[in-house]
């Protein structure tokens, strides 16, 4: 019972506030909105059993992933609102329904198919974590390792496309003060 | 009713739909990143889903990889959208239209 | 034997590939005169061996190789030398000798040269494949090799332009060319389809087995046959209403017109219809014979008509060829096949002789033909004028002349054969034969010198041309003295059918032969009479007589190219001028249109790459969504 009030709870919310971050011309409005529906999003997975996976999207996704549009948000005038110029609104609405009935009849394959095995079945006894811990350091342990050294590479990409002033360190340069706020200044200018 | 996995098959259709809308329609390059990750979403619901429905954990550690993948990819895009604003002063797609055939 | 053969064939070859491939480009080289002659003269020699051979030994059969080989079709390349060929062979080579070493002397003046024996060469060696082959193929292509080579000679001044039909009814060489190649295709197609009935109904083209199974065949198919190969005959042996090019062929050179439309190339029709006469001899094929021979009256009275008041020289000596192409084809046609066949060969003798003077005339009076300018060249010009009386006696049929004993056998024939009114029509034109030539004769060599008052100064051929003329001449005289050798010789052992004079016939043969005689001298006398005198008896012109309605149709060939022109000419210009817009509208159109379908599709897709990363994965979302359209249905139908 209560399952079905919270899956049409967060199926509407989250459904709303995507489409608010789709249409809206604000830029603010569709970061709020789309930070809030990843929120929702997690709902769904706590409904679904997938208490970790939640928690990871709550932490990573809204905590982190937002924060970055947020700060990136920062670069751009964000007080004006966005004109777009839409040449052929009917094709794109067609193209996306088209899509989401294909989305359905693939995946609604699982259902149909017979011959579908639990490959890393659940154990109840164990909490979800715990059997995703084990999963994930056994089975799935090289692309966890590998995932790893993707995000640090991200992040390190991140730095340098982003960073000012790369060129010299600030720490192992032997300029004084007064020389290195005169060539910020000049650089600034 | 019960929900079965057909409620949540069609939601991550239609929310997948709704991010696609949104990628073909948006003009401004950072609201394109925000459809994007809306499609990522609704994907990974859909495993999610599907993983629970047969008992196999393979949907979930699908859902994991991929939130680590769209981490790195908003951070490299970001990085990349802050160069591309210093270069044009813009973010519309109209305007960043140099690479014509 | 077999490699006498390949030499008599192959040696013109020769030496049409040495004046053309090495020499072609390079001014005028004696070597390449020298050396074509000597190689023609190797295929006379060789001709002469294999005569030699044939008369003791009988017909030799030699295949060079299998040319087609496909299904049921097997024509090989092969070469029957039996007594008619041989026949041919000996006076196809040696008029091409005689006419080479003229050349040598006649085009010393020319810048084309080299191109001109390259030419003659390949001319020859046509005609040796067409009187050599052993089967309607081989036949076939000679044809077609001479009518090529014929085109590219006549129209050998290709530079001269052309002039208007008033000033020179031929117009131009190379129009000249262009009608005679034309002519001769129109009647190539009749002769291709009677070489298709053959094959079709008999299933080979060899000549022994075609001729093996004509009796087997219905007689509507052999009447058809009859026809079209007769048809090709016409063509190329200028025979009415096929007949306007062989006057204006005489755009040529004079060596040209000696050798192709005196000795040999037309003499290719009646080749065909005396090889084929196993075909013509038949009961069921009679009406065409009879209709061979009449027409072949008709053009020997119609081509003398028209030399009665010619001005061009060669025209005269052209229309005279025509003429006794006519007795040929009257002979052929009445079954005389032996006595057409002698007839041939005396008169490419005399015939070749009187172009070849003619030749020597044109050369001094600068290539100028009128012969109302000439006269009285006898005294500078001895040589020529005796070469030129002795054929001319040979042509008029004169007593003891090689042409006397020729067409004195027609003209008997006809009468044997009881077809009084072709008798009567040939003994007329014997007469007429005399006068013109003797009228031509006469009007060059005697009478007042008008060539003086025109400022032409005139002198003869170079010796060792004049002596390279003297064979011909001697056979002139005396050819006709071997016909009963020749008739034993041709009509023996798988020769030509015997075709003997009845009885009643022999009895009055010299009745027959003196009334001929006496039309001839009183020709003769005609001639003399009104145009050799001097002084007060001297030739002029009757100006009145030009414009009389009686002159002007002879004057103008009845006017049948005038006819030609308008009739058949003028609006095939006009549908060509149609079709060629229909080519450019909707053949050229389609063309370019395919091709403009892809511009414009081209230009139309480039819209797609304009750099707008929105309209981008717009179509990618087109695309995928297709891919995965396609992987749904796939999955649903596997």
């Amino acid at each position: 019972m209560y399952e079905v009030i919270a899956f049409y709870v967060f199926a509407v919310s989250t459904t709303i506030l995507f489409l608010i971050t789709a249409m809206s011309k604000n830029v603010l409005y569709a970061m709020s909105s789309l930070a809030a529906g990843m929120v929702m999003i997690s709902g769904f997975f706590f409904l679904l059993g997938a208490d970790f996976l939640g928690v990871v999207q709550l932490i990573v996704y809204v905590g982190a992933v937002m924060a970055l549009y947020a700060f990136a948000m920062m670069f751009f005038d964000a007080t004006k609102d966005i004109k777009e110029k839409h040449s052929n609104p009917a094709l794109v609405f067609l193209l996306g329904g088209l899509m989401a009935l294909l989305f359905v009849v693939m995946f609604s394959v699982p259902i149909i198919g017979e011959n579908v095995q639990a490959l890393y079945p659940m154990h109840e006894a164990a909490g979800n974590a715990q059997d995703v811990g084990m999963v994930l350091f056994t089975k799935y342990l090289i692309p966890f390792e590998v995932a790893a050294v993707m995000l640090l590479v991200a992040m390190i990409a991140g730095i340098i496309l982003a960073g000012k002033k790369m060129d010299y360190s600030l720490t192992e340069c032997e300029a004084t003060d007064e020389e290195l706020i005169k060539e910020i200044k000049k650089e600034e200018a | 009713m019960e929900i079965g996995i057909s409620h949540y098959l069609i939601l991550s259709g239609i929310l997948f739909s709704i991010g696609f809308v949104g990628v073909l329609r948006r003009k401004n390059l950072l609201m394109l990143f925000f459809a994007t990750e809306i499609m990522l979403n609704a994907v990974n619901v859909a495993f999610a889903a599907i993983g629970n429905y047969y008992g196999d954990l393979s949907g979930q550690m699908f859902a994991f990889f991929i939130i680590a993948v769209a981490a790195s990819e908003v951070a490299v895009g970001l990085g990349l959208l802050i160069l591309l604003y210093k270069k044009y002063g813009s973010l519309d797609l109209e305007v960043i239209s140099s690479m014509k055939g | 034997m077999e490699n006498l053969v390949y030499i008599a064939l192959f040696a013109p070859f020769v030496g049409s590939m040495f004046a053309g491939l090495f020499f072609a480009r390079r001014p005028r080289t004696h070597l390449v005169g020298i050396v074509a002659s000597a190689l023609i003269g190797v295929t006379f020699i060789t001709s002469v061996i294999l005569a030699m051979h044939v008369a003791e030994h009988g017909a030799i059969r030699v295949t060079m190789m299998d040319w087609i080989s496909a299904g049921d079709l097997t024509i090989p390349f092969g070469f029957l030398i039996d007594k008619v060929s041989v026949t041919m062979m000996v006076v196809v080579s040696l008029v091409s000798t005689i006419v080479h070493i003229y050349s040598t002397g006649y085009m010393d003046h020319d810048k084309s040269y080299n191109r001109f024996f390259s030419y003659l060469s390949a001319f020859v060696f046509s005609m040796m494949i067409l009187v050599m082959s052993d089967n309607f193929a081989g036949l076939f292509i000679g044809w077609e090799g001479v009518g090529v080579c014929s085109w590219l000679l006549v129209g050998f001044w290709y530079h001269k332009e052309d002039k208007t039909f008033e000033e020179n009814p031929s117009i131009s060489p190379s129009w000249a060319a262009n009608e005679a190649f034309i002519m001769n295709r129109i009647a190539d197609l009749g002769m291709l389809i009677g070489i298709f009935l053959i094959y079709w109904n008999v299933g080979s083209l060899q000549y022994e087995v075609v001729f093996a199974a004509l009796p087997h065949l219905a007689d509507g198919l052999l009447v058809s046959i009859a026809i079209a190969l007769f048809i090709g005959a016409m063509g190329k042996s200028a025979q009415f209403p096929l007949h306007t090019w062989l006057t204006d062929a005489m755009e040529g050179p004079t060596p040209v017109s000696a050798l192709i439309h005196a000795a040999t190339m037309v003499t290719a029709g009646v080749f065909l219809i005396i090889r084929a006469n196993p075909l013509y001899g038949m009961e069921a094929v009679h009406g065409v014979s009879m209709f061979i021979a009449s027409l072949g009256a008709f053009v020997a009275f119609y081509a003398a008509s028209m030399a009665l008041n010619a001005r061009d020289i060669k025209r005269i000596v052209a229309l005279s060829t025509l003429s006794q192409l006519g007795y040929m084809f009257a002979a052929a046609g009445l079954g005389a096949y032996w006595i057409a066949l002698f007839h041939l060969a005396a008169h490419a003798f005399f015939k070749a002789l009187l172009f070849l003077g003619a030749g020597n005339v044109m050369h001094a009076m600068d290539d100028e033909l009128d012969i109302f300018k000439m006269g009285g060249m006898r005294n500078v010009m001895r040589g020529s004028y005796i070469y030129m009386g002795i054929a001319s006696f040979a042509l008029a049929g004169l007593p003891f002349m090689a042409g006397f004993y020729s067409k004195d056998a027609i003209i008997e024939t006809a009468f044997n054969d009881g077809s009084f009114i072709i008798w009567g029509i040939l003994v007329i034109t014997a007469g007429m034969t005399a006068f013109y030539s003797f009228r031509q004769v006469f009007f060059t060599f005697h009478g007042e010198e008008r060539y003086k008052a025109l400022g032409f100064k005139p002198h003869d051929m170079y010796k060792y041309v004049l002596v390279a003329m003297a064979p011909l001449a001697l056979l002139a005289i005396t050819f006709g003295w071997f016909m009963d050798s020749y008739k034993a010789f041709v009509t023996g052992k798988d020769g030509l059918p015997l075709y003997e004079m009845s009885h009643a016939t022999h009895h009055i043969a010299w009745l027959l032969g003196s009334l001929v005689i006496a039309l001839a001298v009183t020709g003769i006398v005609i001639a003399y009479k009104k145009y050799a005198g001097k002084g007060d008896n001297a030739w002029k012109r009757n100006e009145k007589f030009e414009k009389s309605f009686i002159y002007k149709l002879v004057a103008n060939q009845y006017y049948v190219p005038h006819f030609y022109d308008e009739f058949i000419v003028k609006p095939y210009t006009m549908a060509s001028a149609k079709f060629w817009e229909f080519d450019k509208a909707i053949v050229d159109g389609s063309v370019d249109l395919i091709a403009k379908l892809f511009y414009v599709s081209g230009d139309v897709s480039r819209g797609m790459q304009n750099g707008n990363l929105s309209s981008y994965l717009n179509w990618m979302g087109v695309g995928a969504l297709l891919l995965i359209l396609g992987a749904v249905l796939t999955a649903f139908v596997g």
